[in-house]
């Protein structure tokens, strides 16, 4: 439509194509109309029998999607050409601000992230529409409906109070104010989409709840189609938190990896809660039980999903990386939160009883251990929604109380240790009833080895470590055996040998080991980096050497170096190990030209055993070039990212499991 | 800031090497104890932050006041006091066991003893259930 | 087909309203402002070396008998600047203002107040932040209202304008506690 494609476009020539903006609002009633379409005519149809109502649902769900597609395309071009007549480009990028910035700025703010957040629910509506499987057309159609009312609620949120297109005219500023620096990171491209993908695809577990509440089918049958739409939700979440920890560790510049902010915590609650539901639906596949349950744990992890979004979104609570205090955006999302959830929850309430199913097994069964295992998540998703909800009912007491590390980890620490000591009894054994000998036999040789083999480790590692660090590593060591053990004794047992054995399980089973294992190495990771880490703050002047960990760091010199919208101060720290070259590391503080603001850049060395760590303080002497430097030695920080790969690699591999695909479900069923 | 980096340099004549570290101490337990006061106490002007992790001019003042009063010999009781008598309760990230913070600490106990007579009570039920008993 | 025990079906709606409703009570607070914890007590000894008066010492004593604003400002705080057209004429007004000048450079605040004007009766120097701790603050400005015995009667957080004086200080300025 342009006919110049000029990046560094003049503030004195405004866009050419003004009404851009204008279709891609256009874009969003539409997508608005067709959710509504997608929500009323099928549940109508469902309702009164006139089946070709149902069939209304899948190419709205399409439409709506193509739609929301266009409209975040012409915001990504409101950006890509400065259009700065649109206020939220004007208040989130600028025209120094390079490419990639530009485009993760469409989801750096309240307004565009909302869009972001309707679109990949459309897009999960489009694949709920296109991947039906053996879901019935009228299951099949009611999901799609309640993910069009969900649609609908989002929709409305943005058109009536956040509109992402709203215009600055006449009085458009000439250059924008810019994406806050703290944003101006690669980490932060793929994070929220990350984040969103699972945080959203958790309203597909939501909505197959709904679906079955309202057909009354929530049998092991609809089990099986709701559980890879939850698996894959899950794998995602558990990425997109993960590079939130990431991005925190890197881009803050104090090393810290996870804060207990109510943000982070807002994600965390519904990957608690969304773990638990996928071993619930484990158990309401396998064996016909606890079927309420599950239903209340996926109605539970979206309606998470849902307070998460009201606390990022309201202000209510303080926080770093929260959105402009608003309380009318706040009212609108606690209305919506207050008719979904409560709405659901009655509909649960009266359905429910109907659920009833008669099914036994005994106290020694992984039926009891998975149910040990919904206690303990569940209890820790309730400490984290204590937690990050009590400064609040303080508040209504009239007394401030902040809530941080001390309470989280008083909780967090017990409970993920005696998770993981009763994962491994749980899997060794059978559904419904276990011979207690024949369990204790398989746990005879695995716990003086995990327990011989962990205090091996710690000794001969160097350094002390409490005994809580200890027990850490004991179970790391025993969940990571028992996983192990298990594979090579299932792959031996079809006597094929053990490459072609495992290649005879299935994916499922393989996602649970990786799952497990991924558990295990973040432990591990968490261990390591909590009592074997260094931190030195120090005063150096150019020529200081210093050793941190058994490394040199030179602090050789302090230059000067202009980027493409800040101008930074870096500071060249060559690393050596006993005379060995490993790096020269150049953290940055960095002045952002147009807000003003101050960031600290800190430069990192990985490998697999460790990271190191420099950020640049203060300047403590400018005669002497005397800076407050900061170094840290870091042990087993990278297993965390590694151990959350292992979750999201082990939840895409489980849920692609053939007996999702295949056309004849018994067939699938004799290979399991 | 100077100033208070001068003033550190001549109150600490043992520290010998060429580089010096910021905060210093006299054993490795009061560095230690300094690291964690550091992550209890919270930065009043910031957003939710500790201490030990914001730029703000008042937290870097608080974490000097943290290690004078831990080379002081203060206790880490002490210390926290000293900021709460000042700041207020929200200054502390370890909030105290007051009749008022008392949900707090036992809501998730109390939750979790339910949650378990349940799982006594469903697996009680099942196992007559499996022995073909009637539990009507 | 009503169970039995179908009531425990409605726990998780009972206990989503009582969370709906709080936080529908503490939506649109503001989360950023403080209460002091120094409400009622005495103001934290002082003893400040005078800006204006070389060699002098500002302590407690100096705020007993009157009612007083401590505010607390910098060469450095933006907002400051903003707030000191108003404190010019409070003063006017005979309202006694006390101007701690919190983590500056003595210079620095002498030409300030030479360019701007003076609004203060006493100008506290805190270079080092230590008193700042001891009142609580986080920033400038802050004022607090002291009254003649010497007591902290209320700390208010930002900018000091005509709005804020009628909302917040007006109230407690000159009334003495029942």
């Amino acid at each position: 439509m342009r006919k110049r494609l000029d990046h560094s476009n003049c503030p004195e020539n405004p866009p050419e194509s003004p009404l851009v903006a204008e279709l891609g609002h256009f874009c969003l009633w539409l997508a608005l109309a067709l959710a509504v379409l997608q929500s009323i005519l099928p549940v109508y149809g469902y309702v009164s029998d006139k089946p070709w109502l149902l069939a209304v649902a899948r190419p709205a769900a399409l439409l709506q999607w193509l739609f929301l597609s266009i409209g975040l395309l012409t915001l990504a071009w409101a950006f890509y050409s400065h259009d700065f007549t649109i206020s939220y480009v004007a208040g989130h990028s600028n025209s120094q601000l390079p490419l990639g910035y530009r485009i993760s700025a469409i989801w750096g703010g309240h307004e565009g992230s909302l869009l972001l957040w309707v679109w990949i629910l459309s897009l999960w509506g489009l694949m709920v529409s296109l991947l039906r499987g053996k879901v019935p057309t009228d299951v099949h159609a009611l999901v799609l409906a309640v993910m069009g009312m969900v649609g609908i609620g989002f929709l409305l949120f943005m058109l009536l109070t956040s509109n992402p297109f709203d215009r600055n005219l006449p009085w458009f500023p000439l250059d924008g104010a810019d994406l806050n620096p703290l944003l101006q990171d690669p980490g932060l491209i793929i994070h929220p989409p990350m984040l969103y993908m699972g945080y959203v695809g958790f309203s597909v577990a939501f909505s197959f709840a709904i679906a079955g509440l309202i057909a009354g089918r929530l049998d092991p049958v609809w089990a099986r189609w709701a559980r890879p739409w939850t698996t894959v939700a899950w794998a995602f979440l558990s990425l997109g938190i993960a590079l939130g920890s990431w991005w925190a560790y890197y881009e803050l510049g104090w090393g810290g990896w996870w804060f207990w902010d109510p943000v982070e915590n807002a994600s965390l609650m519904p990957w608690l809660c969304g773990t638990a539901l996928i071993h619930s639906l484990a158990v309401t596949e396998k064996r016909g039980l606890f079927r309420a349950w599950t239903v209340l744990l996926a109605l539970m992890a979206f309606s998470l999903c849902l307070l998460g979004t009201f606390l990022v979104r309201s202000g209510i609570l303080t926080s770093v990386h929260s959105f402009a205090n608003d309380p009318a955006r706040g009212a609108f999302v606690l209305t919506f939160l207050a008719i979904v959830v409560g709405g659901s929850l009655t509909l649960f309430a009266l359905r429910a009883p109907v659920l009833r199913h008669r099914a036994g097994f005994e106290w020694l069964s992984r039926d009891s251990f998975l149910l040990g295992n919904n206690l303990l998540l569940l209890t820790a998703t309730f400490v984290v929604l204590m937690g990050t909800l009590f400064p609040l009912i303080g508040e209504a007491l009239d007394i401030k109380i902040s809530v941080r590390s001390p309470y989280f980890n008083a909780f967090f620490v017990p409970l993920t240790l005696v998770l993981m000591l009763l994962l491994v009894p749980g899997m060794f054994s059978n559904w419904k009833r276990q011979d207690g000998r024949a369990l204790l036999k398989r746990l005879l040789w695995l716990t003086p080895v995990s327990v011989v083999a962990g205090a091996a480790l710690v000794a001969f590692s160097d350094g002390e470590m409490p005994f809580v660090g200890v027990l850490a590593v004991i179970m790391v060591v025993y969940v990571i055996l028992a996983q192990l053990g298990d594979w090579m004794q299932k792959a031996l047992a079809f006597r094929v040998g053990l490459l072609r054995g495992a290649g005879r399980l299935t994916r499922a089973y393989h996602g649970m080991l990786l799952g497990h294992i991924g558990l295990a190495v973040i432990v591990a990771g968490v261990t390591q980096v909590s009592f074997r880490e260094v931190e030195r703050d120090l005063r150096m002047v150019p020529g200081d050497v210093i050793e941190v960990a058994g490394y040199q760091f030179a602090f050789s010199a302090v230059v000067e170096r202009a980027g493409p919208n800040f101008d930074a101060i870096r500071a060249i720290v060559p690393v050596t190990e006993n005379g060995r070259d490993i790096v020269t590391l150049t953290p940055e503080k960095r002045t952002y030209r147009v807000s003003g603001q101050v960031m600290t850049e800190a430069a990192l060395h990985s490998n697999f055993f460790r990271d190191l760590y420099v950020a640049l303080g203060e300047p403590i002497d400018q005669a002497e070039q005397a800076w407050a430097v900061r170094i840290y030695y870091k042990p087993g920080i990278g297993w965390l990212w590694i151990g959350s790969l292992l979750l999201g690699i082990g939840g895409f591999l489980a849920a692609s499991d053939r007996r999702y695909r295949s056309k004849s479900t018994e067939q699938a069923d004799a290979i399991a | 800031m100077k100033r208070l980096i001068l003033m550190l340099l001549c109150c600490c004549p043992l520290a010998l090497p060429a580089v010096q570290d910021i905060y210093q101490f006299d054993s490795v337990i009061d560095e230690q104890r300094f690291r964690e006061l550091l992550v209890q106490l919270r930065c009043p002007k910031c957003q939710n932050q500790a201490i030990s992790d914001s730029d703000a001019p008042i937290a870097q003042d608080m974490r000097q006041q943290v290690a004078e009063m831990i080379r002081a010999g203060r206790s880490d009781e002490e210390i926290v006091d000293y900021f709460v008598q000042r700041y207020g309760d929200f200054v502390s990230y370890h909030p105290p066991l007051t009749p008022q913070t008392m949900i707090l600490w036992l809501a998730p106990l109390m939750a979790m003893g339910g949650g378990l007579l349940l799982v006594v009570f469903q697996i009680r039920r099942a196992r007559r259930i499996s022995r073909g008993e009637d539990i009507t | 087909m009503p169970s039995r025990n179908g009531w425990w079906m409605f726990l998780p709606l009972v206990a989503f309203i009582g969370l709906a409703v709080l936080l529908a009570t503490q939506l649109g607070r503001n989360t950023e402002e403080l209460p002091t914890a120094l409400a009622g007590k005495p103001l934290p000894a002082m003893q400040l070396p005078s800006l204006m008066r070389a060699g002098s010492e500002v302590s407690n004593e100096f705020f007993l008998g009157h009612w007083t604003l401590l505010n607390v400002w910098a060469t450095w705080c933006p907002t400051c600047y903003v707030e000191h057209p108003y404190l010019l004429q409070l003063a006017d007004q005979g309202v006694r203002i006390v101007g701690l000048n919190y983590k500056d450079d003595a210079g620095k605040a002498r030409e300030y107040l030479a360019k701007y004007g003076n609004p203060f009766v006493e100008v506290p120097a805190d270079e080092s932040g230590r008193y700042g701790i001891d009142l609580g603050v986080y920033g400038a400005p802050e004022t607090f209202v002291i009254n003649p015995e010497g007591q902290v009667v209320l700390r208010y957080v930002g900018e000091l304008n005509d709005r804020s004086w009628q909302q917040r200080f007006a109230p407690v300025w000159r009334k003495e506690a029942e």
